[in-house]
């Protein structure tokens, strides 16, 4: 049991999960703040048997691991922002051609090379609306490295649910952070395989016909059913379409095997929640510091909590809303000029009591910088 | 197995303008696979965009229509995670040598066991006749009303020099020779290359009054000769034609391979040993103060 308790950085956490969650492919490109990512991998998958491969750049590395999905391998890569915006375009094959894999994202400042080395958590819409064309897709993030671990492991069994790419959101802090990990006992998390087609040779397999349930049982390349995966709109077959009823069925698809199951892909954690009346909303490393803020408050009797989230996309709009009904105010903290915020004034009740808590100077915003904003709200003064 | 028994006829009549040389090397390719005898099981094809590109909807094998310039990466995916899978990779010009061009002197650096096939017409067909890498200069395309002025690759030179351990050239004139030297590309161990220069009647004919697919087939038999032909001798300004190489070189995911059986070794040596657990992850590099 001693074994299982490690002292690690959050990137190995991520490790630690994708090893757990069944991770056997891995293809990257060198990029702080994730590279460890890479480094350890390429220690650990070939001692399980698995590969890893460091490709010649971002694009290929997200080119890579969606082939490599395809062989029914559960596939992975890891970047930081100038690389996230290279792999755009794939992620939105990925998503329209509905094939499983998972992208860490460790958030580093930006725009453009910004600041490899220091925190920020400014791609929660990229994210969302990097790759061009409507979509929908699910993005997790931690602020502690046991929920890394187990946020990677959701990560890869929502891949496999929903056929989708699932983004992991971490940041710098996290990413780099040491703090105590302990492994799961093998059994103790659940892990979904590869969901694969019970349909004989010879019987005419249908790779883009949804079950009643929504899913789509895959087969291998290499296997019995040969199909057409293609970037195009396609039908049932997996072949090229520009049907105008094929094309607005497949987009629909898409977008509602997702947006339609945010109860059951939404991930969250109530601190000090209980009668809050001064509400912290935040995620990621910036969540440490208001979980900080509210358990300090709480001690001197000022009815203050977080609702830490832990799924951004889909967004989960009716937990914010739910849960921020009856707050006198509600605080967004984030390291961006207010990403997350603005999806909290969009579905509370009044978004005039909807504030924003931010840093954006590459330093982790602290306790003492939400509590300034607190007590502005509270009328109390700085 | 009849040729038929290879496309999915479903999908047919297929998109290219008549007088495309594409459909010579679909037919092509098509019966180098029959005369190797091997399982449509087996054989993955991975295209990027383009006319080109097209062609992997037309074949009965696992089939992998992906980005443009993409193919080979997405290709090295499949083929590191699932080694004894067959990859034919068909490309444009465009596809392989400028948005891709990056990927085929890695894939051809690495070695890895893929055959990439340049269906060279030198034009960017699909959106209406621009030129490519491979046109050269003085030549008119829709963006190049005055002609180009840019050089072209040399598809094999290029792909010597990055590392594939098979290069070859035909054309779509000279079908019997290119069957053969497909046969021999895709029986090959390692990354092979195979430009075909094919004729594209309706954009680059048209512009550079090359005349119909019957006369640009022609310029294909005139331009070219046979490596070690005295033609060639004769006239060094030909478009050398044949196999330029063919060399045993470690393949990559063989070589992966090793990786995994000494990991594997090592790591069932020290299983029981939790410090080693322990050490792996206290000395793993934290890089907090520099890099990009």
């Amino acid at each position: 049991m001693s074994n299982n308790i490690r002292f690690v950085q959050g990137n190995e956490a991520c490790v630690e999960g994708a090893l757990y969650a069944g991770v056997d492919f891995f293809a990257g490109y060198p990029i702080t703040p994730s590279t460890e990512i890479a480094e350890i991998l390429s220690k650990k998958l070939p001692e399980k048997g698995g590969k890893f491969i460091q490709m010649e750049d971002e694009i290929a590395s997200m080119c890579a691991i969606i082939g490599a999905s395809l062989t029914g391998h559960k596939v992975m890569t890891a970047t930081s922002g100038p690389g996230f915006s290279l792999k755009q375009e794939a992620l939105g094959y990925a998503c329209m051609a509905e094939i499983p894999c998972v992208i860490a994202n460790v958030q580093r400042g930006g725009p453009s090379t910004g600041n490899p080395t220091h925190v920020s958590q400014g791609d929660i819409y990229q994210a969302r609306w990097g790759t061009h064309g409507d979509h929908s897709i699910i993005a997790l993030t931690a602020s502690n490295h046991q929920d890394v671990f187990s946020v990677t492991v959701d990560a890869f069994n929502l891949a496999e649910t929903y056929r989708t790419p699932v983004i992991l959101l971490f940041d710098e802090v996290v990413g780099h952070m040491r703090e105590k990990l302990v492994v799961p006992e093998k059994g103790e998390f659940p892990i979904v395989d590869r969901l694969r087609t019970s349909v004989k040779k010879g019987v005419d397999y249908h790779p883009y016909l949804p079950r009643e349930d929504g899913r789509l049982p895959m087969s291998d390349f290499g296997g019995e059913h040969r199909y057409n995966v293609t970037g195009l709109f396609h039908d049932m077959w997996g072949f090229p379409s520009n049907n105008p009823r094929v094309v607005r069925d497949l987009l629909h698809h898409l977008i509602d095997k997702i947006e339609n199951n945010v109860h059951a892909i939404t991930r969250y954690k109530e601190h000090y929640l209980e009668g809050a009346e001064y509400i912290l909303i935040s995620y990621g490393s910036s969540a440490r510091s208001a979980i900080h803020l509210a358990k300090n408050r709480r001690e001197r009797g000022e009815k203050v909590g977080v609702l830490e989230l832990q799924s951004i996309w889909p967004f989960p709009e009716g937990l914010v809303r739910e849960k921020c009904a009856n707050a006198k105010a509600v605080i967004v903290v984030e390291m961006n000029m207010g990403q997350v915020m603005k999806e909290v004034k969009a579905c509370v009740d009044n978004p005039s009591k909807v504030f924003l808590a931010n840093r954006i100077d590459n330093k982790l915003i602290t306790p003492t910088n939400i509590k300034t904003l607190l007590r502005m709200i509270q009328g109390r003064g700085v | 197995m009849a040729i038929k028994d290879y496309i999915r006829q479903r999908y047919f009549p297929q998109m290219w303008c008549p007088g495309c040389g594409h459909g010579t090397i679909l037919n092509s390719l098509l019966r180098a696979v029959d005369e190797l005898g091997l399982d449509k099981n087996s054989i993955v094809m991975t295209s990027g965009i383009g006319c080109s590109a097209r062609i992997s909807g037309y074949v009965d094998f696992h089939s992998l229509h992906t980005l443009h310039g993409r193919a080979l990466a997405f290709a090295t995916g499949v083929k590191l995670s699932k080694p004894e899978l067959q990859l034919l990779v068909p490309m444009g010009d465009g596809d392989a040598l400028a948005i891709g061009g990056n990927h085929f002197i890695h894939a051809a650096r690495r070695n890895i066991d893929i055959t990439a096939i340049v269906m060279n017409n030198r034009i960017y067909g699909m959106t209406g006749g621009q030129y490519s890498p491979l046109s050269g200069p003085g030549k008119k395309a829709t963006t190049a009303p005055y002609t180009t002025i840019d050089n072209e690759f040399d598809v094999v030179n290029l792909s010597i020099a990055a590392g594939a351990s098979f290069v070859a050239r035909s054309t779509t004139y000279h079908v019997l020779e290119c069957i053969d030297i497909l046969k021999k590309a895709i029986s090959h161990k390692g990354f092979a290359v195979v430009e075909i220069l094919s004729q594209c009647p309706t954009h680059y004919g048209r512009k550079n009054k090359e005349g119909d697919a019957i006369q640009m087939l022609e310029v294909q038999k005139k331009t070219t000769a046979k490596l070690g032909s005295k033609a060639l001798e004769d006239d060094p300004t030909l478009i050398p034609r044949g196999i330029f190489v063919d060399i045993d070189a470690p393949e990559y995911c063989q070589e992966y391979d090793k990786i995994v059986e000494s990991a594997m070794k090592s790591a069932n040596s020290s299983n029981s040993s939790s410090s080693n657990e322990n050490r792996i992850s206290l000395t793993t590099k934290s890089c907090v103060t520099q890099g990009e």
